[in-house]
């Protein structure tokens, strides 16, 4: 049974310094997942561009594509999602009661293969717009 | 020290879908990226392209059932953060879930109308 206990306002400012590995993944998890819902509602909106017609979309993905900052911003958002992936699977893990004892290792292997997967795509994520 | 930190309550429904909708995301988001990044760059994306896809029922009904998923997770995991975490209650508590709960409908009928656009399954 779980306890509750009250942890203060993670967010304060200056309390990042005394944050245990456990605390940067649920604050790195709660921020990609705000970016991950915001992204979500304005893909539907550019996809949502087809509505108008073929001619609309195309012209739209092939307008965005174009430019070097989506592009990048793709990076980003690949950075994002594959962390919230690979933490969300740490925490279903967890909640199986599977790996809590090395959740702190977890975490730091979820940044490292997150950043090597996210490294590893610049070249296909860049090609062709620089 | 408590035995689990969460911002979630952890019984009933709304707790076990988003695990559920959790393990669903993993697989069907990273094949997402996958298929619309690196077997097909996202700048080689067509009109005509999507649609031949979204003409096969097994790829049309993934994508659906991606849609309510992602939406589901998303907006429940907005809505843990702000009720249960921040702690807000009474009308505040009610204006937001009515808030979000809008949001997801005009998500879900948009993503809906847009995918209606692209199949010929219909």
């Amino acid at each position: 049974m779980s306890q509750s206990y009250d942890r203060g306002t993670v967010e304060d400012f200056g309390r990042w310094r005394s944050f245990t590995a456990g605390m940067w993944a649920w604050l790195f998890h709660k921020f990609t997942g705000w970016v991950l819902i915001g992204y979500l509602f304005t893909h539907i909106a550019v996809l949502s561009t087809a509505i108008t017609g073929e001619a609309a979309y195309n012209n739209t993905i092939v307008g965005l594509e174009s430019l070097a900052i989506v592009r990048l911003l793709e990076v980003g958002l690949l950075a994002v999602a594959v962390f919230h992936i690979l933490n969300g699977v740490r925490l279903l893990f967890i909640d199986l009661g599977k790996g809590l004892e090395a959740q702190e290792e977890s975490f730091y292997a979820s940044l490292v293969i997150t950043g090597a997967i996210t490294i590893a795509s610049v070249p296909t994520f860049v090609s062709g717009v620089f | 020290m408590a035995e689990h930190y969460s911002s979630f309550d952890r019984s009933g429904t709304k707790w076990l879908l988003q695990r559920v909708t959790a393990a669903f995301l993993v697989v069907v988001l990273a094949f997402h990226f996958f298929l619309l990044h690196f077997v097909n760059h996202a700048a080689d994306v067509t009109f005509a392209g999507t649609s031949a896809r979204m003409s096969t029922w097994t790829y049309f009904s993934l994508m659906v059932l991606f849609l309510l998923a992602a939406t589901f997770h998303g907006v429940n995991g907005v809505h843990n953060a702000i009720v249960h975490r921040d702690g807000i209650d009474g009308w505040k508590q009610t204006a937001v879930t009515a808030v979000l709960v809008v949001a997801s409908l005009i998500m879900v009928v948009q993503g809906l109308r847009t995918a209606l656009v692209w199949t010929n399954l219909f």
